[in-house]
């Protein structure tokens, strides 16, 4: 029985041991060759994506292990390929920019490898101590890879930030957590929703917990109101490891809130779905109003997050597996365009300087018409224009929030996706229409361009083709 | 109202007054030993609910080991000896107090035990508290252990990655490079001209 139990974790438990191989390692590797550590790193994803698929199980099936503590599922195994992918687009991207910042070391590794595990495990969770552990390994590698540039005092502050708001979400969700064991008596997901079947729903301890649960959530994912920390994290922290934050947890995130609100609290559905209604619609607004004052690419974007934050919490709302698995959708294309959109600011920097004003972008057509092609289809897709994937992911919750009877909500997201539109159309004016301010060519070593050209055109092919990652998600739920 | 409950009640009532003071005190020193009257009191609640392990883990570990850590810290922050010195006498009547309420809480548990109150019953109570914990952690908790195992770990990385670091100004002595100097990098011939005796 433990065999088995260990077969059906083996994704984690081989992450987490070459977590600690690449910990190790790193130490023997002379600073020449930390290339190896990057390496090394790269096959560790590839290798636990062969892992994930090799024992999937089958569709509309979940399988419970250690205690009923962990469970494997198929929107899990999604998920966690997903973050393997998005994970390897990161170790590409950042090794540049680090390499010239100076901070080419392998804790980067180690601990986005770490920051993974714990994305694994938040999303296998099946108990809510596991859910919080796993959200607690993923926190604390976040907050020291924010700090890791030492020198640098927005990084310190950003570190400072994250780690002191961040710390009283997680007490915030663990409060709500336990006030629904007391309610409950279990902490298992699984039977708190069989507890709230036999009609305990108007039971005030729940109630709470639910709030402080929903409360905890919305601060991890950065929804209006708690949202306060995300720009100055953004803009503090080294591209590199904005990168990495701005895609890699949301996929973790998302998973908490599936998790926690639609597994466990399913029954109370009538109550979170007021909640974040209102988290929702306060996001898509301030979001995408304030992006537009924003002259910092970094807190454009990270607005720009808030606002499609509201969005995942848009499907998350509809409480149907459509809602879900349109969130679900919504949440990889994100991930995948804020690392294209971080990459191209990456490429743009050099000489350790962070190319953060949207002025450096001026004219980015003219020095290299094939990244200025990529960013373009990286806008264009994050505000939504048809054909691109990022067009699909908004219809896609929209559909599902009119279907759960949100119309008005529906049409708040439409309207605020078309002030969107504004900010991202703006950068696609910048590099096309206006003359660029240095001539210094654009280079980029070869992996790093080939993976943000797939990534540019992913979001042109992904949308011509979202059929099939759609399907995908719909039968994760199936 | 049975004495449990009055017990009860009287030690969440100083968890939150302690708590209150952690936040509201000007001075660090006093919010770290309100800090420890609070998880003192809590113990306390657990000794209530008999899961005396966990009890004693939160003083041993918590009031014992972290929060005296805790008050170096807040004390080496404060450069000024002087004031430091100068401010010592004028901590004691708080650490009294915080003491003296420590004091009456375990008298406190003592009478309230002793006075043959019917403490709650909680699940199997056959077998020691520590062991059906011990059991508990390493068969059904077994995956959430081995991750809180890795958050240390994360833990551990992070504060070394971040503090530890090799500063140029600072002198430091490398074995290897001592034991494999040569002949010429310590000691230099200066060509001179022989004197003459006159």
């Amino acid at each position: 029985m433990i065999l088995s139990d260990l077969q059906l974790a083996l994704p984690e438990i081989f992450v987490a041991a070459m977590a600690c191989v690449v910990l190790v390692a790193d130490l023997f590797i002379t600073e020449q060759r930390r290339g190896l550590t990057h390496t090394l790193a790269l096959l560790t994803l590839v290798f636990a994506a062969i892992i994930t698929l090799r024992v999937m199980v089958p569709v509309g099936d979940s399988v419970l292990a250690f205690s009923e503590t962990f469970v494997r599922d198929r929107f899990g195994d999604i998920i966690k390929l997903f973050a393997y992918l998005v994970l390897a687009g990161v170790f590409v991207y950042a090794k540049h920019f680090l390499r010239v910042a100076g901070l080419f070391k392998g804790e980067f590794y180690s601990l986005s490898l770490f920051a993974l595990l714990g994305v694994m495990i938040m999303v296998s969770a099946a108990n809510l101590v596991t859910v919080y552990l796993g959200l607690e390994l993923l926190a604390l590698s976040s907050y020291a890879l924010v700090a890791i540039d030492r020198d640098s005092a927005s990084g310190s502050e950003a570190a400072m930030k994250y780690f002191i708001l961040g710390s009283l979400a997680s007490g915030i969700l663990l409060y709500g957590m336990s006030l629904v064991y007391g309610a409950t008596g279990t902490l298992q997901l699984g039977e708190i929703s069989q507890a709230l079947a036999g009609g305990m729903s108007d039971n005030l301890m729940l109630s709470f917990g639910l709030a402080f649960m929903v409360v905890g959530i919305a601060f991890k994912l950065g929804a209006v109101p708690f949202h306060m920390w995300l720009p100055d994290v953004y803009q503090g922290a080294p591209a590199a490891v904005t990168l990495l934050i701005s895609s890699l947890p949301k996929l973790g995130y998302l998973a908490l809130a599936i998790r926690l609100l639609a597994d466990g609290m399913g029954n109370m559905h009538a109550d979170w779905q007021a909640m974040l209604a209102v988290l929702a619609a306060l996001s898509l607004i301030l979001g995408n109003v304030v992006a537009i004052a924003q002259s910092n690419i970094k807190r454009m974007l990270a607005y720009s997050t808030i606002s499609h934050v509201g969005f995942i919490l848009l499907g998350i709302l509809a409480a149907s597996p459509a809602g879900y698995a349109s969130a679900m959708f919504y949440t990889i294309v994100y991930a995948m365009m804020s690392a294209g959109a971080f990459a191209v600011m990456i490429l743009l920097s050099g000489n350790g300087i962070e190319a953060e004003n949207l002025d450096d972008f001026k004219g980015l057509a003219k020095r290299s018409p094939w990244y200025a092609l990529m960013m373009l289809m990286i806008m264009f897709s994050l505000a939504g224009i048809p054909v691109f994937v990022g067009f699909f992911a908004k219809w896609q919750v929209i559909a599902a929030a009119i279907q759960a009877g949100f119309v008005g909500l529906a049409v708040l997201a439409v309207i605020t996706a078309v002030i969107g539109a504004f900010y991202y159309l703006r950068v696609v004016k910048l590099m096309y229409f206006d003359e660029p301010e240095s001539t210094a060519p654009v280079t980029a070593p070869i992996d790093f361009r080939a993976v943000l050209s797939v990534n540019g055109l992913a979001m042109l092919g992904l949308g011509i083709f979202s059929g099939g990652l759609i399907g995908v998600c719909v039968r994760a739920f199936g | 109202m049975p004495i449990i409950e009055i017990v009860f009640y009287l030690f969440s009532g100083i968890a939150t007054l302690a708590a209150l003071g952690v936040i509201t005190s000007r001075n660090p020193v006093y919010s770290v030993l309100f800090l420890v009257l609070a998880f003192f009191s809590s113990a306390c609640i657990w000794l209530l609910l008999e899961a005396e392990f966990l009890a004693i883990v939160l003083v041993l570990v918590y009031v014992g080991a972290v929060m005296v850590l805790f008050l170096f810290v807040v004390m080496m922050l404060d450069i000024n000896l002087t004031k430091l010195k100068s401010g010592f006498a004028s901590y004691l009547p708080v650490g009294f107090m915080v003491a003296a309420a420590m004091a009456a809480q375990l008298l406190i548990l003592i009478w309230a035990r002793g006075a043959g109150t019917q403490v709650l019953e909680y699940g199997d109570t056959a077998g020691s508290n520590t062991r059906l914990l011990g059991e508990l952690l390493y068969t059904h908790y077994l995956y959430p252990f081995e991750i809180a195992g890795f958050v240390l770990l994360v833990a551990i990385v992070a504060a070394i990655s971040l503090t530890h670091r090799r500063r140029p100004e600072t002198k430091y002595q490398d074995p290897s490079r001592q034991v494999k100097v040569k002949r010429g990098e310590r000691v230099r011939l200066v060509p001179m001209d022989a004197e003459k005796e006159d």
